[in-house]
């Protein structure tokens, strides 16, 4: 069973958080572990594996670009697994110039800038992701859904990198 | 010493007949624990006798034999300071190689486990004990405590962990509980267990931060509330971390002054706990005045020393700017902004600090919510969740892995299998290959934590999958299956997928204890149980008895001379009656005796008192008296 019919949810790229909170603690009431203390070990163990399932479900599908990545997969699109090196020339130059940007930007406002960058892209890229699945165009799907992968770890590195620049502000300044 | 038994109605729930084993909340702290119980969706903390809800989570081993816990044990801390064991709970589930991390901070013998177990050993009252076995006999006590206020036996409980404890000292904690004969429903996560407390009690909905600081650790969880779901979204701490640390800065800085001024101590354990004992009550009285001062009674030379809420709030600075790092890398981890937090809800005696306090109120730019007891928050929503879990209900509690788990791959690198802040249970897999040819083997290392490298990680288990069929390198394909169940408990397993060969391990962590100290340790406390009640109750008494015989001593030798000579025969006579059976082994003859003296001595301590407040308004004008009234 994939994750959508599992959750009960429509397989689709847009998904109301609403609606998908609604269907997971609903079947959660259900299969938590919490509803069958003092019951047999066979459903015990029944609702220990069902309980797993939707948190793993809900979990992919919650975030948007795990629910696209998860979305392709069904159709047929196979990415590359993560931290593998990226096979999209166009995509290296940029992550080549951003990377660098990222290293040289030393104030936290310079981060911020880059950060809030990378994640309009990424809001950018998702929309029109919509018209790719709508076309079921494979080899564009992937193409972005490598973007937007490497987009999502450029915002990570580059909250890593304010973190690190937060505490050594902080130690000069104490 | 006649105390007077206050119940608010519905305190001391008494049970109807023919009801099933109850289930208790435990909140098993590093410095107080509180045992609880909630009927019909109303929690109650378990007091004694005295009315506390609090027991202090010190365990002792006197001379005279037997175990204390508790504020008894506590007691004994000036006279046998190597006999007493406070803030075990830092060492749940530590290796020697962590210890060096606490060592400056605990003042014991701390010796490397045996065996199959790395945990360390403490070495109290001439032996080797472990934190489990320690741990154990403070639960032992509010078990007796719960089955003596419900007037049942207590089987059952929640028990409630630092939500960034790791696996081992969950299980540490598990161990511990068995120990005590007590069947653990659920490990719940602390700062969890207070969002139930609000959530259900007060029936508080929307997003709320849980700011959790006790003696030891401190914990940071962000959760959704809403219709009876407890959503857990991100949770965040250092299990290193709390009060303790607080009263340290204190203490270090007395110690300092006396070594200004020339005052040769040895600063050996007994020093340094003593030291730490007045540190705690200088802090304490911190909360409420700008200034305190505390006078250190330490080898031959006693010291008075001065600190100012300044000075203090200098000293621990760097602490509480520490736990507000781990709350803003939670809030990121959730992808939240502070605004959109609704209200946030202090845990944990450490929040009674002024300036932890502040700083909170100040990061989410709300006052901090407290109607609840910090100190008895998370055993109250361990109850509520004791009773949902036995008497069934509609509450539905969601909650998150603390810490990423993984595995070891080439070069000491780490592969994430479940990232942290995942909803549990869960079950994940990841498939590997082999990276030579005709490899056969394959070394599973499962670490947990969030750097990179493995030696920055804690290790949590080590085995081989072994019968791999020789094949061509990277054509094998091994799942290795990560499940995490609702106790926080991780179980791996590995499977070579291509031929079928499967092997599961239920992760036993290098931490935990072996199934050998298992079996002797519960074996031990079968064994004695009945002579360690009897053996406790006595001590109890002789402790007791000394003590009021120690204080009574020390009134005689500065009022004595408010009695005539009849009366002061009468109480020598009663003292020695006490002294003697003190001696002995009859508990009810110790009873006796200290109940003859206390009353002998009643109209002494009476007298006493008058001219204590005679001397106190001697020589005051009417106006020094209304200024003293008003101060």
């Amino acid at each position: 069973m994939d994750h959508f019919a599992r959750l009960g949810v429509p397989a689709a790229l847009d998904l109301e958080p609403a609606v998908l909170d609604k269907a997971y603690f609903a079947l959660q009431r259900r299969w938590h572990p919490d509803r069958f203390v003092g019951k047999p070990a066979e459903e015990r163990a029944r609702a220990s594996t069902e309980a797993a399932a939707l948190n793993d479900a809900y979990r992919t599908l919650k975030d948007p670009l795990a629910r696209a990545v998860y979305l392709a997969g069904l159709k047929g699109v196979e990415l590359p697994g993560d931290g593998k090196t990226i096979d999209d020339p166009e995509l290296l130059m940029e992550a080549m110039e951003s990377r660098e940007a990222l290293h040289d930007a030393t104030t936290i406002e310079a981060i911020d800038s880059l950060a809030d960058q990378a994640r309009q892209q990424s809001q950018q890229a998702l929309t029109a992701l919509g018209s790719l699945f709508l076309r079921d165009d494979k080899p564009a799907i992937r193409k972005a859904l490598l973007r937007l992968r490497y987009l999502d770890k450029f915002a990570e590195e580059a909250q890593g990198r304010r973190a690190n620049l937060v505490k050594k502000v902080g130690i000069a300044n104490g | 010493m006649t105390l007077l038994e206050i119940h608010e109605p519905g305190e001391t729930p008494l049970p109807h007949a023919g009801e099933e084993a109850l289930a208790v909340g435990i909140d098993l702290g590093t410095t107080n624990s509180v045992v609880a119980i909630a009927r019909d969706g109303k929690p109650a903390a378990l007091h004694d006798e005295a009315g506390n809800s609090l027991v202090p989570s010190v365990v002792a081993y006197p001379a005279a034999g037997g175990v204390l816990v508790g504020d008894q044990a506590r007691g004994l801390m000036a006279s046998e300071p190597d006999r007493v064991v406070a803030s075990v709970k830092r060492l749940m589930g530590r290796g020697a190689r962590d210890v060096q991390a606490v060592a400056g901070v605990l003042p014991y013998e701390i010796e490397p486990g045996t065996g199959e177990s790395d945990m360390v050993k403490l070495r109290v009252g001439g032996r080797a004990r472990s934190p489990v076995e320690i741990s154990a006999e403070i639960l032992k006590t509010l078990r007796a405590r719960a089955e003596a206020a419900l007037e049942k036996p207590v089987e059952r409980a929640v028990i409630t962990v630092p939500a960034y404890f790791d696996d081992a000292a969950r299980t540490a904690t598990r161990d511990a509980a068995r120990v005590a004969g007590l069947e653990v429903l659920r490990l719940v996560n602390e700062p969890t267990a207070a969002a139930l407390a609000y959530g259900l009690d007060k029936a508080a909905e929307g997003l709320y931060a849980v700011y959790d600081l006790g003696g030891g650790t401190f914990d940071f969880s962000l959760l959704r509330l809403e219709k009876g779901v407890f959503q857990v979204l991100a949770t965040g701490g250092d299990t290193a971390l709390g009060g303790d640390d607080f009263d340290r800065t204190i203490a270090e800085r007395m110690l300092m002054e006396r070594k200004r001024d020339g005052i040769e101590d040895r600063i050996d354990e007994a020093a340094v706990k003593i030291a730490l004992a007045l540190a705690r009550q200088m802090k304490e009285q911190l909360s409420s005045r700008d200034k305190t001062s505390g006078r250190l009674e330490l080898g031959s030379k006693p010291s008075f020393h001065v600190v100012t809420l300044e000075e203090f709030e200098d000293a621990i600075g760097g602490y509480v700017e520490q736990t507000l790092d781990i709350a803003r890398q939670v809030l990121a981890d959730a992808a939240m902004e502070v605004s959109k937090i609704d209200g946030i809800v202090l845990v944990g005696g450490s929040t009674r600090v002024r300036l932890v306090r502040e700083r909170v109120a100040g990061l989410i730019g709300k006052p901090p919510l407290m109607d609840i007891d910090p100190d008895e928050v998370v055993a109250l929503g361990a109850a509520l969740q004791a009773e949902a879990l036995t008497g069934g209900s509609d509450t539905l509690l969601l909650d998150v892995t603390p810490l990423s788990l993984g595995l070891e791959t080439m070069g000491g690198m780490v592969e994430k299998v479940v990232p942290r802040n995942t909803p549990i249970p869960v079950q994940l897999a990841q498939d590997f290959t082999t990276y030579q040819d005709g490899q056969t083997a394959m070394a599973i290392h499962v670490v947990q934590g969030e750097r990179e490298m493995v030696d920055d990680c804690r290790s949590l288990a080590r085995f081989e999958l072994t019968g791999i069929p020789p094949m061509a390198a990277g054509a094998a394909r091994i799942r290795v299956t990560f499940a995490v169940d609702a106790d926080g408990l991780l179980t791996v397993s590995a499977q070579e997928r291509t031929t079928g060969v499967e092997q599961r391990i239920e992760v036993k962590p290098s931490y935990g204890l072996s199934q050998d100290d298992m079996a002797d340790m519960l074996y031990e406390s079968l064994e004695h149980a009945e002579e360690d009640v009897a053996r406790r109750l006595l001590t109890e008494s002789r402790v007791e008895a000394r003590r009021n015989l120690l204080a009574l001593e020390a009134a005689l030798a500065k009022d004595g001379n408010l009695l005539s000579i009849e009366e002061r025969a009468a109480i020598d006579a009663a003292r020695d009656r006490v002294d003697k059976a003190i001696a002995g082994e009859d508990r009810d003859e110790i009873t006796a005796a200290a109940e003859s003296l206390e009353s002998l001595s009643k109209p002494f301590a009476e007298r006493r008192m008058d001219r204590g407040i005679r001397e106190a308004l001697a020589g005051l004008s009417m106006s020094d008296l209304e200024r003293r009234v008003g101060e």
